[in-house]
């Protein structure tokens, strides 16, 4: 395998990988803090056992993202060292804000889960609220360094070498806000959809039926977060698309798949992308023109304003575009029906289940979509107009190597993780933290009920 | 005091207590792996117990650690991470499957043969990482980043007894039983002795093959620090034979602190030997300033944050003291 490509492989997987769960990771703490709420104030055991098999799977997500966090931080500087020897001294202050997030998210998880039954019920809830609070901020945080590879700021080099560094500005470099918000969303949309469709298909399979209320309660939790995020992520992605229309055209022109500078420009929807064109795509004509300038007659800059050798993978670029918008197209259909089934207080028909149980794989293809644009849509560069990638990569050998031993292990983890998290999810107490030996069973911490839940 | 001076501090500072905390974990682990007689299970269920609400904050300690590395001092982490690829890639598996493996055990319990194959997985890797951090050490103390040489593969094995030895002097504190506690006690005695002897080697192979080290090793600071750690170190076996298990876990965590004042002391200012020194490596004047402040802000919310953590789950009369 060739050297560049071997670690953009290893790097990506990892990034794929580890994006579901950092989503996950964000997003689950408000939903299981949303069910102890719920049993705080109504006392509805249904409400106090949602919170507890939710808390289970987040403990388990919650492992699994942190490890694979930590081998991406590595990885900056393991497999792009070139980058980090220049941008560490810029870009290294969001990084270590990401730090002290991450520490005060695994202080108050470690307190939430093995605080149930050694904290007051309110304490143990209070405990969830910096999870919640430093999880958004630490993806956050990330977010703006990744803004700053595709707009670097803050500094000026002066032959060859970097000066006048301004670490604010370079966190907080032109994108970093659509892009945050539109990230931070995304967290939200997978989680709301991700955790409603689990609890679909249990009521779809008949295989909780005793703990209908609290299947129901999880859906309907998961549904408001998904059905708030959903729009927001509508507004967020157009207000992106417009940034970078202007001031990422290549990305832009690439998503779009727009080869040619044109007045009247076309939307195309899939298609065959070829080396100077699109065929066999649905083209909407005009629509282009019209959503940029809000006017038809507006000319859309091509990818023949960028050249050749600074072209993104048009291909992957679209597709992916594509991916992320009908895969969004189909979590808001369904948000909305599902909104007015639940306004008129009606018995989710089956159908509708169905509907919100493909919703949890469409979410995650959303955003793993949704990431292969903005990565796909930024190369040749690792920073854009400052350092090509196949110029960053590391001169240590055998990075096909790690590719294949780190993807083997990601397989078996997301295996092994699924697997877990059906049984703590089917059974009622199954996949309980439960000791080894019976003389021990003090420490164990059991599914006890609290005798006064206020 | 320059911010490079306090940059410098914040870095040792989190690496130290990586060491300490994270190392500890990384022992228990090990613990796990030779958890023998007729206590096995308990053992186990006793490490499960101290590590799981800590382990992911104590985690926390090595990203932060690496970040600061390349907030700070960019040019030398570019470096390190270009020449110590392998090590460090082999210690990052372990660190993964240590994270992964722990959680995994712990909900599979149900399940004996998944719950036994996760429990080997678990201990496996948390020789793996410790291992590998510390051959990481090892290789950049010799300036030639010799990840392979016999001198940076002892300071592996060291890292592994200072890890088992710290966790089984914190884990006696945290049993009710007796019986417990004395299976960890004999252990930590064993440990000791155990760090006592393997911390030669890498000082002896120092001797022939890294003279550059050795001279740094033996100069001033160095020497003290090292006396101390050796002292220390039999301060340890004291207060454990006579069950000061409290006075204990202190004197250990100050051995542990002592030692890596050894490796600081024999190689400060410089970073990479013979390559970087710690202001040769700097980021400009601005990000170092950036970090200190952001680090004073940061400190604000995880001192109290970490000590409440440590006071739910580690504090007094969660155990009885021992019986003297």
């Amino acid at each position: 395998m060739d050297h560049v490509i071997a670690a953009r492989a290893q790097m990506g997987t990892s990034l794929a990988f580890h994006i579901v769960f950092a989503c996950l990771g964000v997003g689950l703490p408000l939903l299981v803090v949303a069910a102890e709420a719920m049993w705080l104030r109504t006392h509805r055991r249904a409400y106090y056992d949602l919170a507890r098999t939710w808390s289970k799977g987040m403990a388990i997500l919650f492992a699994v993202g942190a490890v694979s966090g930590t081998v991406l931080s590595f990885e900056l500087g393991l497999l792009w060292p070139v980058f980090m020897r220049y941008a560490g001294g810029i870009i290294g202050l969001p990084f270590s804000l990401e730090g002290f997030a991450f520490f005060i998210e695994a202080i108050f998880i470690g307190l939430y889960l093995y605080g149930w039954d050694r904290l007051s019920p309110r304490a143990h809830w209070l405990t969830g609220i910096p999870v919640v609070i430093s999880g958004a901020l630490s993806a956050g945080f990330v977010t703006t360094a990744n803004a700053w590879m595709n707009m670097p700021t803050g500094f000026r080099i002066v032959n060859g070498q970097v000066t006048d560094v301004n670490p604010i500005a370079a966190m907080f470099s032109p994108p970093w806000l659509v892009e945050v918000t539109h990230t931070t969303i995304a967290a939200y949309v997978l989680t709301g959809f991700g955790a409603a469709a689990v609890c679909a298909f249990a009521l779809l399979r008949r295989s909780a039926d005793d703990r209908r209320e609290q299947v129901r309660a999880g859906l309907t939790i998961g549904m408001i977060v998904a059905t708030v995020a959903i729009p927001l992520q509508w507004i967020a992605g157009d207000v992106i698309a417009r940034f970078d229309a202007d001031h990422e055209p290549a990305k832009f022109a690439s998503l779009e798949a727009i080869f040619h500078s044109e007045r009247h420009a076309p939307v195309t929807v899939g298609g065959i992308v070829g080396s100077d064109g699109v065929r066999y795509g649905i083209v909407i004509p005009g629509a282009l023109s019209i959503l940029v300038a809000g006017n038809p007659d507006a000319e859309v800059p091509g990818l023949d304003r960028v050249a050749r050798n600074d072209r993104p993978p048009v291909a992957a670029v679209h597709y992916s575009f594509d991916t992320m918008v009908g895969s969004a197209s189909l979590l808001l259909l369904v948000a909305i029906v599902w909104l007015v089934a639940a306004l008129r207080r009606r018995e989710l028909a089956r159908w509708l289940l169905i509907g919100i149980a493909i919703c949890g794989p469409v979410s995650v293809a959303a955003v793993e979509a949704g990431w292969f644009v903005t990565e796909f849509g930024r190369q040749p560069w690792i920073a854009r107009g400052l350092l090509r990638t196949t110029d960053a990569v590391t001169i240590a050998p055998g990075l096909d190597v790690q590719f294949y031993g780190f993807s083997l292990v990601y397989v078996v983890l997301a295996a092994a993780c699924w697997w877990l998290l059906r049984r703590v999810g089917t059974k009622p107490r199954g996949g309980e933290r439960r000791s080894l030996s019976a003389h021990q069973s003090d420490t164990v911490s059991a599914t006890t009920y609290p005798s006064s839940p206020a | 005091m320059t911010a490079l001076e306090v940059d410098a501090g914040i870095t040792l500072v989190a690496l130290t207590l990586y060491v300490v905390f994270g190392g500890a974990d990384f022992g228990g682990g090990v613990w796990d792996l030779l958890a023998s007689g007729p206590r096995r299970d308990a053992q186990r269920d006793l490490i499960s117990n101290a590590i799981g609400p800590v382990w992911e904050s104590n985690h926390v300690w090595l990203i932060f650690a690496w970040v600061a590395l390349f907030t700070c001092f960019p040019l030398a982490y570019a470096d390190i991470a270009t020449y110590l690829n392998a090590p460090l890639t082999i210690a990052l598996l372990g660190i993964v499957l240590r994270g992964a493996a722990f959680v995994f055990r712990n909900y599979t319990s149900d399940n004996v043969a998944l719950a036994r194959t996760w429990t080997v997985v678990f201990g496996a890797s948390s020789l793996l990482a410790p291992f590998f951090l510390g051959d990481a050490v090892g290789a950049l103390a010799t300036g030639r980043y010799a990840w392979t040489s016999p001198f940076a593969l002892s300071v592996g094995l060291f890292d592994v007894a200072l890890c088992a030895q710290v966790a089984a002097v914190f884990l006696v504190r945290e049993s009710a039983d007796p019986a417990l506690r004395d299976d960890f006690r004999r252990r930590a005695l064993r440990a000791t002795v155990a760090v006592w002897v393997i911390g030669v080697i890498p000082v002896l192979l120092a001797r022939t093959a890294e003279p550059q080290f050795f001279a740094a090793l033996t100069g001033s600071t160095a020497r003290i620090a090292i006396a101390l750690a050796m002292l220390l170190g039999i301060v340890v076996m004291v207060l454990i034979a006579r069950h000061r298990d409290t006075l204990a876990r202190i004197a250990a965590g100050a051995e542990v602190v002592a030692v890596l004042g050894g490796w600081f002391g024999a190689q400060a200012p410089q970073l990479v030997p013979g390559r970087y020194t710690l202001a040769s490596a700097a980021a400009a004047p601005a990000m170092l300033e950036a970090f200190a402040v952001a680090a004073a802000c940061g400190a604000v919310l995880l001192i109290p944050s970490m000590l409440y953590l440590f006071a739910v789950f580690k504090g007094p009369g969660r155990v009885p003291e021992g019986e003297t």
